[in-house]
């Protein structure tokens, strides 16, 4: 799980380089630039990739990690 | 008048809220610049977003997208949200490790006991506070001109109307400009709004109080009550910006009004007539500046105020989907402010003083198309995200200077505790006093400045990775990458005439194709090679020393 998670982020860097929207003028609904739209995703996914990585690539035996509680200060 | 009242009340209100958090302070040097380690997820998001997001990411991604349009959110936001966390989640993460086991507080202490080099911090603390201190002139600049356009008059066929002070309130120097025919003139200096430098020296004050009594403590709260401030405020201001400049009966066909209008040449990346457009190379080689959060200094310290390591989890899923929160109506706002619905409505005059300082885009929109109550109120958001990177940046400044020199180089046993922290504070004094005094010198673009700073710091990314990655790393290959880093910054800054060529690239001709890059890129290759090739040739640290550092050696 953690290759695919790191494959993610590879994918997401890609994916970034939107070429192919480069002179698209197109409003989607008819306010929203869709290159705007386009990397408005690519933060959401970026999230989503994280939100991943926490959970399957989280490096393990870090110091003071163990049994702290939570909640914020 | 009311929005300089909103703007001084929302200061008390953030001064009050330092001494507050200073009444919890634990007299200990620990607890002023690290806030004892015991901050939490949600406070460690706040705080760190707060001090990524500053002047530039309103401000200048308002007056960027203006000027070159919607592909701006492309070229550093979504780039950002991949990049920032993944810094937080590689280097973040085991640098709170090292940190926490080994009782750092600045990155220095680290770099010097990872590199076994005393020296090595002699080279890096010039470079690291001058490149701090540009990025401290960006939000204390900005602040100055925000707030003034936001008081200013505008002009009328005896002059400037309808500003907060009157010709005459303040001194001379304060008020006069240079008007178009080169003389001096009132409407184009303060415009009877707050003087910039008055402005500048006035949130100065403000963050140095509060950091000054509050520490990081103090700080984690004000960036977490700015964070919300800004945000919240943006996306009210949005709205109501699309509203007026659609001018519509709903939302949403305000919206659709609002972009229709915006120029071709906005909209998308390609060359539109005498707009040149951008490089699809450029594009790609502006992903680099954001690694510059990897050698944040003041990042640093947040990162070590962590309560755990746990404690990062939420910074690093939310950071990218609250950048999308800020930036994708900044830029919006920027592109419509390029249409004729806005642009085209303005007197020559002001169209003159925005294409020459887009940093002023937003509170011009602000101040026109919405109420003084709402204007006077996100004009606070605004401040609230300019200072909530200045505070985190004066505080990390008197840190290092305490810990990384006074107490690294004078008599350890003579200095008490107490006397670290004054000497931390004392600092800070100065270093606020600096940074006002050279932003009274004319700006150069918010975004164009930004831009140079983060990419200082990015050339430093690879010595930062290698360190905790790269156990064939060795000091003199540290040492070559930060000369590299430095020189190739150095020499690129003068070739841009020092940031006065705003669109300025390192340019590659291949087969009669002329490619160009971000300089960023070419900094990174030369202190990434100097890293490598040095450590390759030179004796690699010893197995003990290693096992500090790495699980397997």
């Amino acid at each position: 799980m953690k290759q695919v998670v790191w494959g993610l982020v590879i994918l997401l860097v890609i994916l970034h380089h939107d070429v192919w929207l480069w002179d698209d003028p197109t409003l989607v609904g008819g306010f929203m630039p869709i290159t705007l739209l386009y990397h408005a995703g690519i933060s959401i996914a970026a999230g989503i990739t994280w939100f991943l990585a926490t959970r399957y690539a989280w490096p393990e035996g870090l110091d003071g990690d163990a049994g702290i509680p939570e909640a914020d200060a | 008048m009311i929005p300089l009242i909103i703007i001084a009340g929302y200061l008390a209100l953030l001064l009050g809220l330092g001494l507050f958090s200073s009444r919890l302070f634990r007299g200990t040097s620990r607890d002023y610049m690290l806030a004892s380690h015991s901050i939490g997820p949600v406070l460690l998001l706040m705080s760190i977003f707060g001090t990524t997001m500053t002047a530039f990411a309103l401000v200048g991604s308002t007056g960027e997208a203006f000027k070159e349009g919607v592909g701006v959110y492309g070229m550093l936001a979504s780039s950002s949200g991949i990049i920032h966390s993944l810094c937080f989640f590689v280097l973040g993460i085991r640098l709170w490790s090292f940190g926490h086991r080994y009782g750092y507080t600045t990155q220095i202490q680290f770099f010097r006991d990872r590199l076994q080099s005393d020296r090595i911090g002699l080279l890096l603390f010039p470079i690291l506070v001058g490149l701090v201190i540009p990025y401290l002139l960006i939000g204390v600049m900005a602040s100055g001109s925000v707030i003034n356009s936001m008081t200013a008059g505008r002009p009328g066929p005896d002059g400037v109307v309808d500003g907060a002070f009157e010709q005459g309130t303040f001194p001379e120097f304060l008020e006069m400009g240079q008007g178009p025919d080169g003389r001096p003139s009132f409407a184009a200096g303060s415009a009877g709004g707050l003087p910039k430098q008055l402005a500048s020296l006035i949130i100065c004050g403000v963050v140095l109080i509060y950091v000054f009594f509050g520490g990081m403590r103090g700080t984690a709260w004000a960036n977490t009550f700015q964070t919300i401030v800004f945000m919240v405020l943006g996306i009210v201001t949005f709205s109501m910006i699309a509203m007026k400049l659609g001018g519509k009966e709903s939302f949403l066909e305000s919206l659709r009004a609002a972009s229709a209008a915006i120029p071709q040449d906005k909209l998308i990346r390609g060359p539109v007539g005498d707009h040149p457009g951008l490089s699809k190379l450029k594009f790609l080689t502006y992903m680099f500046v954001p690694l510059s959060v990897g050698m944040f200094p003041h990042l640093f310290q947040h990162w070590l105020t962590a309560r755990s390591a746990r404690s990062f989890k939420l910074p690093v899923v939310a950071h990218p989907i609250f950048i999308m929160i800020v930036w994708v109506p900044c830029v919006l706002i920027g592109a419509w402010a390029a249409s004729d619905l806005f642009f085209g409505s303005l007197p020559p005059p002001l169209q003159a003083k925005l294409e020459a300082n887009p940093n002023i885009v937003l509170p011009v929109m602000v101040k026109k198309l919405t109420n003084p109550v709402l204007g006077g109120f996100l004009t606070a958001g605004i401040l609230a995200a300019i200072m909530s990177s200045l505070d985190s940046q004066f505080l990390c400044l008197g840190t290092m200077f305490t810990e990384d020199i006074v107490k690294h180089y004078g008599p350890k046993d003579r200095i008490s505790d107490r006397q670290s922290v004054l000497i931390a504070r004392l600092f800070i004094i100065g270093i606020v006093a600096v940074t006002y005094v050279l932003s009274l010198f004319e700006p150069r673009a918010v975004f164009t400045l930004g831009v140079w700073c983060f990419s200082g710091f990015a050339s430093l990314f690879p010595l930062v990775f290698a360190c905790i990655y790269w156990k064939r790393l060795t000091r003199a290959g540290a040492y070559a990458s930060i000369i590299a880093a430095f020189g190739s910054w150095c020499y690129l800054f003068a070739e841009s005439e020092f940031a006065r060529n705003r669109s300025y690239t390192v340019n590659f001709t291949l087969g009669g194709v002329t490619y160009e890059t971000m300089p960023v890129a070419s900094m990174i290759l030369a202190s990434t090679a100097a890293l490598v090739l040095v450590s390759l040739i030179t004796r690699p640290p010893d197995r003990e020393h290693l096992s500090r550092f790495f699980d397997s050696v």
